[in-house]
């Protein structure tokens, strides 16, 4: 049984979401079924390694799921309003007003031929309405909610005369910039170092503070997940493994592949008793998956039966759903 | 609820109902039919350089004879079954005069792109990945040959070995190298900073060795795709030459003469300059074509399947 | 661990890179940008140890092991391996010493050259050097990729059909194949995944035990190293700020970047003090603060700090190696007091 029915009151709903990609021979299924509800003011983690489909699950979300890819089935659903179905001018409307999205490369998303003040001008007279001098004034405060020293003067920067720290803080100050109701964060904080990603995870839970904002966090950092997030969903070869609260899951994970990530994490212990204990095997093949389990060939614990289970959570998120039946059965 | 064996038949199932069968089933078409459209120029593209090489280098096998044999009572005849491409004006046959020119036209085409190909691209990479005052010689010399507007320059040399070939042979072999020296040497300064060209020096490999086996395979490919416009550019501008009298003299049956020579009658006897120049069209089409199924296959080379 | 003479010994070592200048730059008589890359630079290796380099971007890590290599000449200071000069040596002394000391790259996407079979990629070394004769390169090479855990049957196959960690590998045997003694892993398992770092890990320790390897392992966060290196140097914009044994430096840091790498560090169990250990970005290599370069962002900086470098100073325990370069943490010995006082209120 997967999660409840269409949240009510939930900002999004997203159900049996799945976005296919065509390949050689077939299709591979980037996202099977992915169902989240994420709530005003909450912060919902997608958590997985590279190729586990988390980061098209949340481009999905905006419709940007990147040629040749296309969702295939499912059910997004924003405020009540189905945004699948929605035209492409409505989804436009809605990306960088109401849902904002900052990604892992700052690079990337600035335009390096012009200057922060530009971009961030151009943002708000376009989506915010704003005059032009209005719209510099509030740049300014943007820059200067988030944390960058002299703002006034960075106006005139261009990005690569930044820090990636600083960077970061621009595409932040840019998305919020429309006070949006939901955030959506691509590994925001994976290039960047440890100490300046502490800053930035700790701006992004003062403004959603402030706000009131919703956040969606994809990472492959277990750990950064954990300080961030409320909710967690685990994925792996496109499927929901786990789904829970934050604390419980990593308190007590209970499907295995959630147990093996924990436990391979490096931690700052240098004593002998509890090293990092790798997950056997390689990252899977999606064009190769076994039927069943997707974790099989790598899950010391998988057996014959493991072939013949839908891989579904067996319990709401609200109550810590595992999609595997055979371990750590729900408390 | 079990699942099934095969990835179709499964996502059937998931799916269910026409709606999901029906994306999906879009969408493999989609991607199949793009390989299948990249595959299909390509071959085209081969199959008419090939059977046009073809012809011409096996002219006298297949019954072509002689190009300039004159036949006075058939000059200017429409094309025919005896005389496929008509007559000129000397009542030649058209069709062989191409055949035989083809030959000139292709050879010159396709060693005056080799030979600077290879040289260019020998320069380039060895000036790019040492630097210093190779590489700065190397830039001001290719600087100056491409800023030689390229006409002038023939004409120039045209002016001093006579008519004939050879001027269009020394022309083409003084600039052609420039361009592909600048265009490796580019890829070089790029591709020398790539860790696996480090890993190699931490190796202990000789420079000879990392330039020739690690760097330059990986280099070369630009240059290879646009040896192939340049096979056409070469044809193209040996015909230009000949067109203005300062390539193949008469009674030479090269293309660009066989155009000129139809030049005056082509009010009265198109075909004489035409169907010469619509062979000219037709090998740039196909070289063209030789040309994008490479660059798409060094494009789709090492693309991962699938996205995250 | 074994005592003797180091492996390694970098003393001193000066780096800078200066950006290209434009005609138009120099019209205005612009300076031209500098980035300080190593600023006096000391590190020693002795056989067999496994040394840990920690540092953010910016702060000359991954410069340092290229000038070990002599990948970039170093403006000053000396490299000298098993005792033999290394920024001195010609050119075939050089190939010599190479052979010696290898290193495993960051990106498992460009460290293998891409139309090269895995297999050459491996054996080649081994026949350039003359460790094998021609013939038999091709087992060598199926055995050290059975090692690093590929299977010899894909030895004909491209670095693209296999996924990142196995690209490592597949460097980590193309090393190996030239038997050094010294081994350079630079950020070599930042790209990968968490579950495959630890597989890599493992790798490393195992083959340092049977190949007798002297590792040298750079990486960005201290968490990754903890396990693998017995003495571990923290750099900061170009300089090493404390170093001493891992469990030490662990267990008693005595900087103060070196306890905000710590607390930083992200912890699943939710124990972390969530404010932010520092204040402020790291500062740009082109503009190096003055006196002590972490001063504008550390928490416990002093007047004094703006104005002095502080040189590296031992720490206690005595003899133990623990080095930290710091006014406030480690003050030369005649302040002992006043630093006892500061780190007692400061843990």
């Amino acid at each position: 049984m997967s999660a409840a029915a269409a949240g009510a009151g939930e900002l999004l709903s997203v159900r049996g979401l799945t976005i296919g990609f065509p390949a050689a021979g077939g299709l591979l299924l980037a996202a099977d079924r992915i169902d989240f509800d994420v709530g005003a003011g909450r912060t919902v983690g997608l958590v997985g390694e590279s190729g586990c489909g988390k980061s098209v699950t949340l481009r999905s979300l905006l419709g940007l799921v990147p040629y040749p890819g296309d969702v295939l089935a499912g059910e997004i659903r924003w405020r009540g309003e189905d945004l699948l179905s929605a035209s492409a001018q409505r989804q436009a409307a809605l990306r960088g007003t109401e849902i904002s999205m900052i990604f892992q490369d700052p690079t990337a998303c600035l335009n390096p031929v012009f200057t922060v003040g530009n971009q961030m001008v151009e943002t708000l007279r376009r989506r915010a309405g704003l005059g032009k001098r209005a719209a510099r004034e509030r740049a300014v405060e943007l820059l200067d909610r988030v944390g960058l020293p002299s703002p006034e003067k960075r106006l005139a920067a261009y990005p690569h005369e930044l820090s990636g720290g600083m960077r970061q803080r621009v595409m932040i100050a840019l998305s919020i910039a429309t006070r949006p109701r939901l955030l959506l964060a691509d590994e925001p904080t994976t290039a960047l170092d440890v100490t300046t990603q502490e800053q930035i995870l700790a701006l992004l839970k003062e403004l959603q503070a402030e706000e009131g904002m919703a956040i969606v966090l994809v990472s492959h950092d277990l750990g950064v997940i954990s300080e961030t997030c409320d909710e967690v969903v685990v994925m792996y070869a496109g499927r929901m493994l786990e789904a829970g609260f934050d604390r419980e899951v990593m308190r007590a994970p209970r499907h295995p592949y959630t147990r093996g990530l924990i436990e391979a994490m490096p931690s700052l212990e240098v004593s002998d008793e509890k090293p990092p204990v790798p997950i056997p095997g390689q990252p899977p093949n999606l064009a190769a998956l076994p039927p069943g389990c997707p974790f099989q060939p790598r899950c010391e614990f998988a057996r014959a039966e493991c072939e013949q289970i839908p891989v579904v959570l067996d319990a709401a998120l609200a109550e810590h759903g595992s999609a595997c039946p055979f371990v750590g059965a729900p408390v | 609820m079990s699942a099934e064996a095969s990835a179709g038949e499964t996502l059937a199932f998931k799916l269910g109902g026409p709606a999901g069968r029906a994306t999906a089933a879009r969408l493999r078409k989609r991607a199949a039919g793009e390989r299948r459209w990249a595959k299909a120029t390509l071959w085209a593209g081969i199959a008419i350089v090939v059977v046009i090489a073809f012809v011409c280098f096996a002219g006298p096998l297949l019954g072509f004879a002689d190009p300039n044999q004159q036949n006075l009572t058939q000059a200017l005849r429409p094309p025919s079954l005896e005389h496929p491409f008509g007559t000129d004006t000397l009542g030649r046959d058209i069709l062989t005069r191409v055949v035989y020119g083809g030959r000139i036209d292709l050879t010159f085409a396709v060693v005056m792109t080799l030979i600077p190909f290879v040289l260019g691209a020998l320069v380039g990479a060895i000036a790019g990945y040492r630097g210093g005052w190779l590489d700065t010689v190397v830039n001001r010399l290719v600087d100056t040959v491409v800023a030689f507007p390229f006409i002038v320059l023939i004409l120039a040399i045209v002016t001093i070995t006579g008519p004939g070939l050879e001027g269009a042979y020394i022309g083409v072999f003084a600039v052609g190298w420039a361009l592909y020296a600048r265009m490796t040497r580019g890829e070089m300064l790029v591709e020398r900073e790539r860790e696996y060209i480090f890993a190699a020096r931490t190796l202990g490999y000789s420079t000879p060795r990392i330039v020739f086996r690690h760097a330059l395979p990986n280099v070369i490919r630009a240059s290879i795709v646009f040896s192939m416009a340049d096979i056409v550019l070469n044809i193209l501008l040996l015909s230009s030459l000949s067109y203005l009298g300062l390539g193949a003299t008469p009674p030479s049956p090269e293309w660009g003469a066989l155009v000129a020579e139809g030049k005056d009658v082509l009010l009265t006897a198109w075909w004489v300059a035409t169907l010469p120049g619509l062979v000219i069209v037709l090998v740039g089409i196909g070289f063209s074509l030789i040309g994008d199924g490479i660059a798409d296959r060094f494009g789709r080379d090492f693309s991962l399947t699938g996205g995250e | 661990m074994s005592a003797g003479a180091p492996l390694l010994e970098v003393s001193g070592l000066r780096k800078r890179f200066a950006e290209k200048r434009s005609i138009a730059d120099g019209v205005r008589r612009r300076p031209p940008a500098v980035l300080t890359a190593l600023d006096h630079v000391d590190v020693t290796v002795r056989p067999g140890e496994t040394l840990g380099v920690v540092g953010e971007s910016g702060s000359g890590k991954s410069t340092l092991a290229r000038c070990i290599l002599r990948l970039h000449e170093p403006d000053g200071g000396s490299v000298r391996f098993d005792g033999r000069d290394v920024l001195g040596a010609s050119a075939g002394e050089l190939r010599e010493l190479r052979r010696e000391m290898q290193m495993v790259y960051q990106d498992p996407y460009s460290s293998l050259n891409p139309r090269l079979r895995i297999g050459s990629a491996v054996a080649e070394p081994a026949l350039v050097h003359g460790i094998v004769e021609r013939g038999e390169e091709v087992e060598y090479a199926a055995e050290l990729l059975e090692r690093v855990g590929i299977r010899r049957e894909s030895m004909r196959r491209f670095p693209h059909e296999f996924s990142g960690g196995q690209r490592q590998r597949i460097a980590i045997a193309r090393s190996l194949a030239v038997r050094p003694k010294l081994l350079i892993a630079d950020e070599a398992l930042s790209a990968l995944d968490v579950s495959i770092q630890a597989q890599l890990l493992g790798l490393l320790e195992e083959i340092r035990r049977d190949f007798g390897l002297t590792i040298v392992f750079i990486a960005h966060q201290l968490a990754v190293i903890s396990r693998l290196a017995d003495r571990v140097a923290i750099m900061y914009l170009g300089k090493i700020v404390e170093t001493g044994a891992t469990a030490d430096v662990f267990a008693n840091p005595r900087h103060p970047y070196t306890r905000a790498l710590l607390e930083a560090h992200p912890r699943i169990d939710g124990t972390r003090v969530r404010k932010p250990a520092v204040r402020t970005d790291s500062p740009s290599p082109y503009a190096i603060p003055s006196g002590c370069r972490f001063h504008p962002r550390c928490p416990l900086a002093e007047e004094r700090c703006a104005r002095e470098e502080p040189a590296a100073t031992p720490v206690d325990p005595v003899g133990g190696g623990h080095y930290s370069a710091c006014h406030v943490l480690a003050p030369a010995a005649a302040e002992g007091a006043r630093a006892r006082d500061a780190s007692a209120g400061a843990a």
